[in-house]
């Protein structure tokens, strides 16, 4: 038996800075120490802290380290494991408080959230399926298979009232429904997981994936039985290493256990998953072309209807689900609908995980009840803005999403109430932006990159996104007209009333919402020739302001165009017309003396 | 199968559950555009040329029609404001990555994007022009080119070489705005294992796919006085040609035909149902030969040279199965640089032979090798037919005013079994006419064998020949040809006697024929209008069997001897080589 | 073959020591101090003796947690159990065979051992 636990994760994060070195020093010291028989050291998924690792905590105290170096663990061994003394040094500096430390749950980014679907990350370790039963595990499975019909746990999911995590929040268990239904006597159906997570900084799906991949093998096995279908398939990203070994050895374990397999808990139900790798394009994330891709063909996506739940991989019904939905699953089975539909809004029941980046000081991973307001996430849980700076904008859904302006900080988060103001809930990123954004720089950050993953089936996906990205080109670079911003706002609403499947159909829409909240900002590059928020390259100029100037010559030095020019204590200037705008010369300058402008 | 009722443009409408919009809208003599939409073969969905407003009750909203299956109390609008605003704008962008050098296309007059811009109202093509992709043309294939500068990604050509051919050598590379058609690392066509039919040619909305023009090559020749320049056109061709002079589907135009070919400046016209008939006489004889000596069967066609290379690519193990006959094309060549070139007193050497046919793939035979019987190339030049129809029109003759004229003599000469080789079952049914009447040394009562005949991609057929029940089938289209392959290599079926054309409805449907409009070719019957010109010709032909034309006696009496001489091998016949699949 | 009364097994011998991880504010604490006064004085055996007592015994909200020198070195080792809303109890010179008796009596059947309770001792 042990009496403490040190948990490190080994998530992406924490695995990229270092945290396995950390685990076998770790290890080392322990066994040095004597400790083998009473500390046990397990290597868990991700905590959501991610910018602090690597990351450690000690059970039972709940110590939270972070930012560990291999040198420090001798001393946390000796002093803290040996001699219960925390090293308060190295604790994670928001749980210290004058008189002591508290647990990391008081601390401010982890009291408003809720952890269901990553309620074992970072607490359990992945590779070992009896730390997984040992937090109710397949005991889902078990009671479904044994206690429930098909049509009792299709109508516990409808009744919770959980809607898809991976960005159209349909709800799950009409899904389900539909996929047990609609064909009779369908002779082969399947259940698949979406975890092709694209979203540029949305990671909540690996993190799963590493930190409990079996929730997601239980799930999918419960939702084979709800539908009946009898195998599986998982589309993982192949950039996830570490999430498709986690996945391999836990369905390895599965099978071993019969939790996978013929005749699971020696009912007639027979279940077993299969991994299929993506090449991470974007567009496999769309159902239909996730489809097409694991049936062996290029990803591209199929026209709608027939949908998957009739006409889905191979030709067969079909679910798919994210695999956020599908952490959810057990717990709603184990405590019922009543206790996931008791939270969130009316509309919009649970939890959902989101991916605070941007400019924002605590990035990383966060759970939150729906209906958590905007301000309470990026001012409480993700302790507001670094440097003082003004927030501008969140960014929500990622490419496919939109901006929400400050004044609508209030909002309660859910589906709903962000379509209503011009964005989606998505697959859960949230990008926080301050004043020195510049919204059409973003907006053509986003198109750019849906120019990069339209598959190129549909004209005006392939074709209608790359014109719109060349219309915001120009506008930052100054030579747009009002006519371009017309012909700009045409294509929006063409290319998501026109494209083929869901890339498209949103590809427009971190333009649109832009331009509904920021149109002055267009305006100002397009009229005035000028960037607000001075982002824009070819739209700044640089100035050295005479009164300010000491003529020291250290910009004419570092210049690398030679467009200073200037006698040794006398005022510089720059010729406007060599200028590369790298600011250098900013840098360079001790007196403040040159500005952009 | 239920029935839905719909309503389109605000009038209502029946038609079968599980129907598309764009069929519903057929029915109704509602044509709506199409690009990428090929019936059965590529429902895609992905120009998105296609769009109508439809109502389900929640509020209308632009759909593919080629792909929406219609639904109770649906309410259809083919032709708002909106719709054609919509697709005037795809079409727009479309315009803006293509090569818009319309006056100097092989398409332009029949091309589907030319025709989609003045019937949306285009006004300025380039409105949405910016960045486009530059290609180099693709032109290491002996039959064809591509130019993908003026692909417009609508991917027919994809799904003919993959889905009714059964190739797949061809698709998309790259993605997004980078996105063309080529094949696997970017090889060229020439170094894939394409079989040349030439199908995707056929299917291509525009100028990206086309044969390699060689009219200059035959103009050429004929104003060489030195040369003497003869043609000889395949039966198909006169199913066909009618179509580039405004003719309807299914006009026979020989007469007309042979008028313009003259007027070219060919120093004699013939007929390569001249070379049908002598194959007939051949691929007969070792049927018969083989059937009754223990040969290899079953034995297999070898008139459609996309068959035979795709043979040589994908069932190396079966080249023994195929009949050792040059295809007419190269048997008629053959005589004709030898048999004629004697009667005529002419050197080979200095003789040009040049062949019009339905097909992309002769223009690759004419360079294989074993096809130069008299030490200069068979057939020296072969056009499409689409070529021909670009040659007269070049020419300023007036088509339609000819007067119907004759074929030259001997080459001329024909009879309706010849001719009925352009269609799926043809060669089949007129090998039977002679095969039948040699082997029961007997006139036959009726000449038509009925159960070879028709568009079916698969045709079975027994019939009790002296005594021996002789299995037969037809297959037409690659895919049908690879399934019927797998079966006889499966032992589940031991015919002894199989025809393969390379394309579905056999030559009439060839890969160098006219292009034919997306309605007509998702909905007409144009290969059955082909196929009847065919059927009409040899009906009113009064010798209507290969071993009755008096041609063909004269040759064997005075020249071969007879079928399978030692002369007959050294001219009309050839070999195979097994090749790799790339 | 898993059957699901092997799955519960497995769950049940599991649950106690992953218990360890949950942060439960309700719990009831025990605190060892593990100084180097108390670890010199033995209190190594009776820190593992009462984490092993509580996962053998599967006892749910109880957590067994270590401290640093509380100041009173002549009595160590020294245990405190902390029950939520309740008073401290401070057991001083514990021997791994009185942590099994205080286990009993106090923990599972909450009745204070108060022979080995400091205040017993300074009376």
């Amino acid at each position: 038996m042990f009496r403490s636990h040190v948990l490190i994760c080994g998530g992406t994060g924490c695995t990229s800075s270092g945290s396995l070195k950390i685990y076998e020093k770790l290890q080392e010291e322990i066994d040095k120490n004597g400790l083998s028989k009473e500390v046990q050291v397990v290597k868990t998924g991700c905590f959501g802290l991610c910018a602090n690792g690597p990351i450690m905590i000690v059970y039972p105290e709940g110590t939270f380290y972070s930012m560990v170096n291999v040198e420090d663990i001798p001393e946390i061994v000796s002093e803290h494991l040996l001699k219960g003394r925390i090293v308060t040094r190295l604790v994670y500096q928001e749980t210290v408080e004058e008189n002591g430390i508290k647990s990391l749950n008081e601390t401010d980014f982890y009291k408003k959230q809720h952890r269901v679907a990553l309620r074992n990350c970072g607490v359990i370790n992945p590779e070992n399926i009896d730390e997984y039963i040992g937090r109710d595990g397949y005991q889902a499975l078990g009671k479904v298979l044994t206690e429930m019909t098909p049509e009792e746990v299709i109508q516990c999911i409808l009744d919770s009232g959980l809607r898809g995590r991976g960005g159209g929040g349909f709800p799950t268990g009409r899904k389900w429904q539909l996929a047990r239904n609609i064909v009779p006597n369908a002779d082969q159906k399947y259940v698949c997981c979406n975890a092709d997570e694209g979203d540029p900084g949305a990671f909540m799906d690996r993190s799963v994936l590493e930190g409990d991949p079996h929730v997601v093998l239980e799930a999918m096995a419960i939702a084979g039985y709800a539908i009946g279908a009898n195998q599986g398939y998982i589309y993982v990203r192949a950039e996830y290493p570490i999430a498709v070994q986690r996945l391999e050895i836990a369905i390895k374990q599965a099978r071993e256990y019969g939790l996978l397999g013929k005749n699971i808990f020696g009912t007639d139900f027979s279940f077993d998953i299969g991994l299929r790798l993506g090449a991470g394009a974007f567009v496999c994330g769309e159902e239909t072309a996730l489809m097409t891709s694991i049936e062996g063909n290029r990803g591209e996506p199929r026209p709608r209807p027939p949908f998957p739940a009739e006409k889905g991989l191979f030709q067969k019904p079909t679910i798919l689900n994210n695999v956020e939905t599908y952490a959810n699953i057990p717990q709603i089975i184990l405590k019922g609908a009543e206790w996931f539909a008791s939270m969130g809004t009316e509309k919009s029941k649970g939890t959902k995980v989101f991916a605070l980046g941007g400019k924002i000081n605590n990035t990383g991973l966060v759970e939150i009840p729906m209906g958590t307001t905007l301000r309470t996430v990026i001012e409480e849980i993700g302790g507001g803005i670094p440097n003082g700076k003004k927030f501008k904008a969140a960014q929500t859904g990622g490419p496919s999403g939109g901006c929400i302006p400050a004044e609508h900080m209030d909002i309660a988060i859910d589906y709903d109430n962000l379509i209503a103001i011009g964005s989606m809930m998505g697959s859960g990123g949230l990008i926080v932006m301050d004043e020195d954004n510049c919204m059409v720089d973003i907006a053509k950050f986003f198109l750019e990159f849906t120019v990069d993953e339209s598959c190129g089936k549909c004209t005006p996906c392939r074709i209608g996104t790359k014109r719109m990205y060349e219309i915001l080109d120009k506008i930052t670079k100054g030579k747009a007209t009002l006519e371009d911003l017309d012909r700009l706002e045409e294509l929006c609403y063409h290319v998501k009333a026109n494209s083929l499947c869901g890339l498209g159909q949103t590809a427009p829409n971190p333009v649109l919402s832009t331009l509904r909240y920021f149109r002055d900002e267009y305006i100002a590059h397009i009229v005035e020739k000028r960037c607000p928020a001075g982002v824009c390259k070819d739209l700044l100029s640089y100035e050295i302001q005479a009164d300010k100037c000491k003529g020291c010559t250290a910009c004419a030095r570092v210049c690398p165009a030679g467009a200073i020019s200037g006698s040794v204590k006398n005022p510089h200037t720059i010729d406007k017309s060599k200028c590369l705008k790298c600011g250098a010369c900013i840098e360079k300058c001790r007196f403040g003396a040159i500005i952009k402008k | 199968m239920e029935n839905v009722t719909i309503k389109i443009n605000g009038v209502e409408t029946t038609v079968p559950a599980g129907t598309t919009i764009l069929e519903a809208a057929h029915m109704a003599n509602i044509e709506i555009p199409t690009l990428c939409f090929m019936k059965d073969i590529n429902a895609i969905g992905a120009c998105r040329i296609c769009m109508v407003e439809a109502n389900e009750g929640r509020g209308s909203r632009l759909v593919a029609s080629c792909v929406y299956p219609v639904s109770p109390n649906m309410e259809v609008f083919t032709n708002t404001p909106r719709v054609l605003e919509t697709r005037k704008r795809t079409l727009e962008l479309m315009l803006s990555t293509h090569d818009r050098n319309c006056l100097s296309c092989v398409r332009s007059g029949n091309c589907e994007l030319q025709k989609l811009a003045k019937d949306l109202g285009v006004e300025d093509a380039g409105i949405y022009d910016g960045v486009s992709n530059h290609y180099e043309i693709d032109d290491s294939a002996a039959h064809m080119t591509r130019d993908n500068n003026k692909c417009i990604l609508c991917r027919r050509c994809v799904a003919a070489c993959g889905v009714t051919q059964t190739i797949g050598v061809i698709g998309a590379n790259e993605r997004g705005f980078k996105t063309y058609i080529g094949s696997a690392f970017d090889m060229g066509l020439g170094e894939t294992s394409c079989v040349s039919c030439g199908q995707c040619i056929a299917v291509c909305p525009t100028g990206a796919l086309a044969e390699k023009d060689s009219t200059a090559e035959v103009l050429a020749a004929i104003a060489d006085p030195s040369k003497h320049v003869i043609v000889q056109t395949a039966p198909a061709v006169r199913a066909g040609l009618g179509e580039c002079f405004g003719y309807p589907i299914g006009t026979d135009v020989e007469g007309k035909m042979a008028a313009a070919l003259r007027r070219l400046g060919f120093d004699k016209v013939f007929d390569t149902d001249f070379g049908a008939d002598l194959t007939i006489m051949e691929e007969g004889t070792e049927f018969i030969e083989r059937l009754q000596n223990g040969g290899k069967l079953p034995m297999i066609t070898s008139c459609s040279p996309g068959w035979i290379k795709f043979c040589e690519h994908y069932y190396p193990d079966m080249i023994d199965n195929l009949s050792s006959c040059k295809s007419p094309q190269q048997m008629f060549g053959a005589i004709a640089k030898s048999y004629y070139a004697e009667k005529m007193g002419i050197d080979p050497k200095d003789m040009v032979v040049v062949s019009v046919m339905p097909c992309t793939a002769k223009k690759f035979e004419i360079g294989r090798d074993d096809q130069a019987a008299n030490g200069v190339p068979d057939v020296d030049i072969a056009l499409t037919t689409r070529e021909l129809g670009r040659m007269i029109q070049r020419a300023g003759i007036n088509f339609q005013a000819l007067p119907d004229e004759e074929f030259d003599l001997p080459l001329g000469l024909s009879s309706g079994a010849g001719v009925i080789f352009g269609a799926t079952g043809g060669v089949m049914e007129a090998a039977l006419r002679t095969v039948v009447e040699v082997l029961e040394n007997k006139e036959l009562p009726s000449l038509d064998f009925h159960e070879v005949r028709g568009l079916d991609g698969i045709k079975e057929a027994t019939y009790n020949v002296a005594g021996t029940e002789v299995k037969l089938a037809v297959a037409s289209g690659l895919s049908n040809a690879r399934a019927l392959l797998d079966k006889v290599n499966a032992g589940e079926a031991d015919y002894h006697f199989i025809e393969i054309m390379g394309c579905p409805g056999g030559c009439i449907n060839g890969g160098g024929q006219p292009q034919v409009s997306p309605a007509e070719r998702n909905f007409g019957d144009y290969r059955a209008k082909r196929a009847s010109v065919l059927y009409n010709n040899d009906a009113a032909k009064a010798v209507r069997k290969s071993h009755e034309n008096a041609g063909i006696k004269e040759l064997y009496d005075t020249y071969l001897e007879k079928p399978g001489s030692h002369k007959a091998h050294q001219l009309l016949h050839t070999s195979y080589v097994k090749r790799s699949i790339n | 073959m898993k059957s699901l009364e092997e799955l519960k097994a497995i769950r049940d011998k599991m649950q106690n020591q992953v218990n360890l991880r949950d942060e439960d504010t309700t719990a009831t604490r025990v605190v060892v101090g593990m100084a180097t006064c108390g670890i010199a004085a033995g209190a190594r055996p009776v820190l593992t003796a009462f984490s092993d007592l509580v996962q053998q015994k599967g006892m749910k909200n109880v957590v067994v947690t270590q401290t640093g020198c509380v100041g009173l070195c002549q009595y160590e080792p020294i245990v405190e159990i902390i029950e939520p809303g309740k008073e401290k109890v401070t057991y001083i010179k514990m021997t791994a065979e009185k942590a099994a008796e205080v286990f009993e009596q106090h923990i599972v059947r909450g009745q204070v051992k108060s022979e080995y309770t400091i205040s017993s001792a300074l009376k």
